[in-house]
């Protein structure tokens, strides 16, 4: 029972830290996933654009929703959200604190992917390549529509017959370069300044409510483990004794040689105080249909008292 | 059994990082094995198009059938839908339940393995080199080549050192082209997999939370009642097969004393407790033909209550077979399926 209490005090201190630390991952899984990846612009004029804002937008997508999936408390979330009202009041400031946390926490990694191409600047550099102005570059200035585009568009491949050794090119890759890691540099900036002006105007406002709901949020989380292994507990109790009724019923000789007897002697009483006299199907499903339709009011008063 | 409990309660109590660990392990393993495979296109017109799309898709299939046969849970899933219903009845959503979340497992590896090979490229390279349209992307101008030759000439293009079409279309142009397509592909993939796995799991509380904490809690309890009967079963062996060879000794310990007619000695009181644990047998000889007789002629599984001594027949006295009643043949032959 006291590993019990242990184990359940880490919980409750770090169940913060937990989540936190999936998100750290996620986002370090989504640089090195950047860098394992092999880009490469197709070089073509329709497909460039495709290809590069594919490569920006697609990706963040997926990390959002593994940041969704791989968050525990989003389940959590959900069921509080849709469960029936039955004896205790849904409080929706509190799920809109959890939503909140969760989508926070979910969109760290997607920024850093979107952070992180813009820094490196080869997927604008392969969707806008073909949108820059020929004018301003010496080598695409005097050619025909349709062959500046052609040109324009094998810019980002730097091993291309055409493109090997040709300054221009150079020019247009450093110009869109430039545009990608001011724009990239920007957005983090934006960021930071949000998040810190988040983080330190939120004590003027609404406090004493910001603490009951994240309070109450991670009592919600924390009651939910805590039943879980309460019917994981129960279960086992309940496979015990079912077992030894089994062996109990095959034949009496039993007695002389096992264990069941004299452990049930002294561990009866524990036992049948844990299984709490829920011992057939019907009442565990009883019991946990109880649990779904209406949960017990939060009050604990009467218990203490008695 | 409390050392078996608190590990057990742990894994219950942390399932979820639990088995986000295996599931992240067996995603890395896969990759791994996609970076330790060598690829090797063959080059030629028809069998491109087999082996990139074969090593797409058989390597997947693979996993996922490996992805059950390692899990431990397939058995038990297989008991519990083959056993007759006697006194308790079976419940279909339970057994659903198990089955999804061994599928869902093992879908892991083979969509980690599908997406690498989709974003790495070289499978629908390989594939589709033969299909390029040649007309946008190279020059079409030398026609003297017929459609097989021409297909030929595709085919080699994963193959740079024989490639020898570059007037056609140039190598680098071609695979360019076919990666592009196959990575759209894999993160168009990427993307409807993950969009499957988050409407699975958040309609769940939407639509099924009642049958679904039912399923749970009864697929964990046939586990665990499992896992313990099978517990049970090692301490009573354990204790069956104690009394077993302290009756043996002690039969044995019986025919010494009524061969040589030597009534058992009383010790003096300080050493009777070490006397007790010698079990009678005092001297080489007795020793070897104790063990000789435990080889040659095991004891039979059957116990005993203690006033009945039987004997292992080793002293050569015919004694009167003790006949045991009804019941306890019956436990004999439990126990020894068991």
């Amino acid at each position: 029972m006291d590993r019990f209490r242990m184990i359940f005090q880490y919980f409750q201190s770090n169940s913060e830290s937990v989540m936190n630390g999936i998100c750290g991952l996620l986002a370090l899984a989504s640089v090195k996933l950047y860098t394992c990846f092999d880009f490469s612009c197709p070089c073509l004029p329709q497909y460039n654009m495709a290809y590069g804002l594919g490569i920006m937008f697609i990706p963040p997508i997926a990390l959002f929703l593994c940041g969704l999936i791989l968050n525990r408390q989003s389940l959590v979330m959900l069921e509080e959200w849709r469960r029936p009202q039955g004896q205790r009041k849904k409080d929706l400031a509190v799920i809109r604190y959890m939503c909140s946390s969760i989508m926070q926490r979910a969109m760290v990694a997607p920024v850093v992917w979107i952070i992180v191409t813009l820094l490196d600047g080869k997927c604008l550099i392969c969707a806008f390549s073909s949108s820059v102005d020929p004018e301003k570059f010496v080598g695409f200035a005097n050619t025909s529509l349709v062959q500046v585009q052609q040109l324009l568009a094998k810019v980002p491949c730097k091993d291309d017959e055409l493109m090997r050794n040709n300054t221009s090119r150079k020019a247009v890759s450093r110009y869109l370069r430039c545009w990608s890691q001011a724009l990239g540099w920007s957005i983090l900036l934006i960021l930071i300044v949000a998040a810190f002006l988040a983080r330190w105007l939120r004590p003027c406002f609404n406090q004493a409510t910001l603490l009951q709901a994240r309070h109450w949020s991670n009592y919600i989380d924390m009651e939910q483990k805590i039943f879980e292994e309460t019917c994981c507990e129960h279960s086992r109790l309940f496979a015990h004794k079912c077992i030894l009724h089994f062996f109990e019923s095959m034949q009496q000789e039993i007695k002389l040689h096992s264990f069941s007897l004299a452990r049930e002697g002294e561990g009866a009483v524990g036992e049948e105080d844990l299984l709490r006299g829920i011992t057939d199907q019907d009442q565990v499903n009883k019991l946990l249909k109880m649990w779904y339709y209406a949960k017990p009011p939060l009050d604990v008063s009467q218990v203490t008292q008695r | 059994m409390d050392k078996f409990r608190m590990i057990f309660q742990f894994l219950q109590s942390n399932q979820e990082s639990f088995m986000n660990g295996i599931c992240g392990i067996m995603a890395l393993a896969s990759a791994q094995m996609y970076s330790a495979f060598d690829f090797n296109c063959p080059c030629l017109p028809r069998y491109n198009l087999a082996y990139g799309l074969g090593i797409l898709l058989v390597p997947p299939f693979i996993l996922f059938l490996l992805g059950f046969v390692l899990n431990n849970n397939i058995s038990m899933l297989a008991e519990e839908w083959r056993r007759p219903q006697g006194q308790r009845g079976k419940d279909p959503a339970v057994l659903r339940y198990m089955f999804c979340s061994m599928a869902q497992r093992a879908m892991i590896a083979p969509v980690v393995w599908v997406s690498v090979t989709l974003l790495d490229g070289k499978c629908i390279t390989c594939a589709f080199c033969t299909s390029l349209p040649v007309e946008t992307l190279g020059n079409t101008s030398h026609t003297s080549l017929s459609q097989g030759e021409m297909k030929k000439v595709l085919a080699r293009i994963p193959c740079k050192e024989i490639y020898n079409g570059q007037e056609f279309i140039a190598n680098e142009v071609a695979v360019r082209y076919l990666r592009c397509i196959s990575q759209a592909l894999g993160w168009c993939f990427v993307l409807l997999m993950t969009t499957v796995a988050f409407l699975v799991r958040s309609l769940r509380p939407c639509f099924t939370q009642a049958a679904f904490l039912k399923s749970r809690y009864w697929s964990h309890y046939i586990d665990i009642e499992r896992k313990l009967f099978d517990e049970t079963c090692a301490e009573h062996a354990k204790s069956f097969a104690k009394v077993c060879i302290q009756q043996f000794f002690e039969g044995m310990s019986t025919d010494l004393a009524a061969t040589h007619c030597h009534p058992p000695r009383k010790a003096p009181a300080d050493v009777e407790e070490a006397t007790e644990k010698l079990l009678g047998i005092t001297d080489q000889g007795t020793m070897n033909a104790a063990l000789k007789s435990w080889h040659r002629c095991k004891p039979p599984l059957h116990l005993h209550s203690p006033a009945f001594p039987s004997s292992n027949g080793w002293a050569g006295e015919k004694q009167p077979p003790v006949h045991p009643p009804a019941p306890r043949r019956e436990v004999a032959a439990y126990y020894s399926r068991v």
